[in-house]
């Protein structure tokens, strides 16, 4: 019997990035507005977000690339003000891996070793513990412009892993690989970050990749830090719409709040009706209106004659066939738009025909009220 | 192979229609550049041709003894007044050259990674310069390195020295500064444009791990505009072995230069096959000389790693 157990936390408490009120302005626009952050030692830390939302700018930031405007940032309790990039306990693996191409894969991932000038071939053995953790053993002698795409991200992993940095700062570093490479890197990653204890730092606007890999993920909109939690949380709490949607699908039901007291909020939805769910941490009562969102995987197909506690009833009008699952939309009378349901093929969700009759169970747990 | 059989013969029919010369893609190539091929081979083939021909006969009085021999290059490889006008214009081209390249380096840098929104400005007014005759640009040098010039007149004024010094003009020196100045343009932009190639982040990354400025500029920025190095070298290094202008309206006696010899011959001494010789001698050398350069840049390059 499988039982459910609480992860256990690898990482300690102990803050190794301290963010403190950190904003960036370009004249009137701010690339990042007013943002404070702990990232833990040991931890692997996502910055989540869409294209310009200053997940980028930050990363910069802490590398010494970039100042910001006010605030601070702290590396393992050290005051960055000031320190330029190359004297920052932290190394860099760059979008596009910058590779130098002058030098073959040894001497890039001695690169900055040579400056140490470490004796008795320690150098050397650094490099080749360096390549045998990124599985690149036996090309160090590969010249930088014969490496594929995957090769190259494993070159720039091992030339900053090499220098045993405190932070290993990622930017988007799996954004330029396919599909299949990306996911076997996202493993791969992980269990790197495992083995070397290295507090990682992770730029991305890919969810997945941020859910797969991450302890903890701070999701950024416009310069602002929205929600940070660990992945499960912030998929099935998130505290606003835009994570919610960013994370992934989710149905929204509008909801009016009925009672609201302590750590539960009860609304009344149409469709759904009256629900009892846990009220999000930062959940900010505006009037009385609130959304309702369900995932729709937590949206099941009830069969024949089979009945569940909670259930809703509609029509199937649209379907959408993906391989392993189904997408299915349906109408729920009094709802103002129909529910998106995602089905595993295995009971032949992929047969039901539009048009149909359908019923479908839900577990209020998996509603989560959101403000809007 | 059956399905290319069977589908082979109406391709020949195809192909016998139309001439299979006319379709191969070298044919065409050759089409396309052939007006420029052809003035190439008229206006610089030929005469190279006729040059080394002439470097291998005898001028016999009026006429040309076209008996082939070796004497011409016996004489410009061991006359010493030949030797020294070679050495000296190797000489000369090599230190424009280095100075032109150390001169033009910092220009072409400052350009590519601080020009910001003002790149083609700045490269504008570099070419501006050009926009006045060589000859003038030279008598301008004349101008202010000469006895009672802009410079002399300076420094008597700042009380530096009492009386016009000659050795500012008339001599190698004057050709040296008159050529670096002249060519560096030359330079600046083959140096500008690899070093527009270089690309930012590697320079980022280097910092990243922890080089300085002057450090991740020897390591990553210099060797990867070591290209634009090379072609600004030879730029400047292969045209003005063979200057004659300079030397003759700057270079006094001390400054002439082997083209003014080769001139000599061509014009007053009236011995085409001398003058030839010399030409061939010194292509020969130029190219040995710019093939070197190469190798050394290239040398540098991998020390610097």
């Amino acid at each position: 019997m499988l039982e459910r157990v609480q992860p256990e936390r690898t990482q300690s408490d102990r803050v190794m990035i301290e963010i403190r009120d950190v904003t960036r302005s370009y004249g009137a626009f701010k690339a990042l507005d007013d943002a404070s952050l702990n990232i833990r030692e040991g931890e692997f830390f996502s910055l989540l977000g869409p294209s310009g939302c200053g997940k980028t700018t930050l990363l910069r930031m802490i590398a010494g690339f970039d100042t910001p405007t006010s605030g601070s940032i702290a590396v393992d309790g050290q005051p960055m003000d000031g320190i330029p990039a190359n004297r920052r306990p932290t190394n860099m693996v760059f979008q596009s891996y910058a590779i130098f191409p002058h030098l073959n894969v040894e001497q890039n991932v001695a690169y900055g070793l040579k400056r140490l000038k470490l004796q008795g071939g320690e150098e050397k053995r650094r490099v080749e513990e360096a390549l045998a953790q990124v599985s690149l053993t036996g090309l160090g002698k590969r010249r930088a412009t014969e490496l594929s795409g995957g090769q190259r991200q494993r070159v720039a992993l091992a030339r900053a892993l090499v220098m045993r940095p405190k932070v290993l700062l990622l930017d988007e570093p799996l954004s330029a690989l396919d599909k299949k490479l990306r996911e076997q890197m996202q493993v791969e990653l992980r269990r790197l970050q495992q083995a070397v204890g290295i507090t990682f730092v992770l730029v991305t606007h890919d969810q997945y990749e941020a859910l797969a890999m991450s302890d903890r993920i701070a999701v950024m909109f416009g310069g602002r830090i929205a929600q940070v939690a660990s992945p499960k949380e912030i998929y099935q709490r998130p505290v606003n719409r835009q994570v919610a949607d960013f994370l992934g699908g989710m149905n929204f039901v509008k909801a009016q709040i009925v009672a609201e007291n302590g750590a539960s909020l009860v609304v009344d939805t149409l469709g759904f009706g009256r629900v009892k769910t846990d009220k999000p941490k930062a959940f900010v009562r505006n009037g009385g209106a609130a959304t309702l969102g369900i995932r729709p995987e937590r949206l099941r197909v009830l069969w024949d004659n089979a009945s569940a506690k909670f259930e809703v009833a509609g029509k199937v009008v649209e379907r959408h066939y993906f391989g392993e699952i189904t997408h299915l939309i349906v109408e729920i009378p009094g709802l103002e738009k129909p529910l998106s349901v995602t089905e595993t093929n295995d009971f032949g969700a992929d047969d039901i025909p539009v048009g149909a009759p359908i019923r479908l169970a839900y577990d209020p747990e998996a509603l989560v009220a959101m403000a809007d | 192979m059956t399905v290319a059989a069977e589908g082979s013969p109406p391709l020949r029919v195809a192909g016998a229609r139309r001439s299979p010369l006319l379709q191969s893609e070298a044919v065409q190539g050759f089409a396309l550049i052939s007006p420029t091929f052809l003035y190439a081979l008229i206006l610089l083939v030929l005469p190279i041709l006729v040059v080394i021909a002439h470097s291998f006969w005898t001028q016999d009085y009026l006429t040309i003894d076209h008996t082939f021999t070796l004497e011409n290059y016996r004489i410009a490889l061991t006359e010493p007044i030949y030797r020294d006008l070679l050495w000296r214009s190797l000489y000369i081209s090599l230190t424009v050259s280095a100075l032109t390249v150390i001169l033009a380096y910092p220009i072409a840098y400052f350009i590519s990674f601080h020009g910001g929104r003002h790149k083609s400005l700045w490269l504008f007014l570099i070419t501006i310069p050009f926009w006045t005759s060589y000859l003038l640009r030279v008598m301008s040098w004349k101008v202010i390195l000469g006895y009672n010039g802009v410079l002399n007149s300076g420094l008597i004024g700042l009380g530096i020295i009492h009386e016009p010094s000659t050795a500012l003009l008339y001599n190698s020196s004057a050709v040296i500064i008159t050529l670096t100045h002249a060519w560096a343009t030359f330079a600046i932009l083959p140096i500008f444009v690899s070093l527009e190639k270089v690309d930012r982040t590697l320079v980022e990354a280097a910092t990243d791990l922890g080089d300085g400025p002057l450090r991740s500029f020897l390591r990553v920025t210099l060797p990867l505009s070591a290209p634009g190095v090379i072609s600004a070298a030879l730029i400047v290094m292969i045209p003005t072995v063979g200057d004659y202008v300079t030397p003759k309206l700057v270079g006094g006696k001390d400054g002439v230069m082997i083209a003014n010899a080769i001139q000599a011959q061509f014009g007053k001494a009236s011995n085409w096959p001398l003058g030839a010789a010399l030409s061939v001698t010194t292509m020969v050398i130029v190219s040995l000389m710019a093939g070197a350069t190469v190798l050394v840049i290239r040398a540098i390059q991998r020390l610097a790693r």
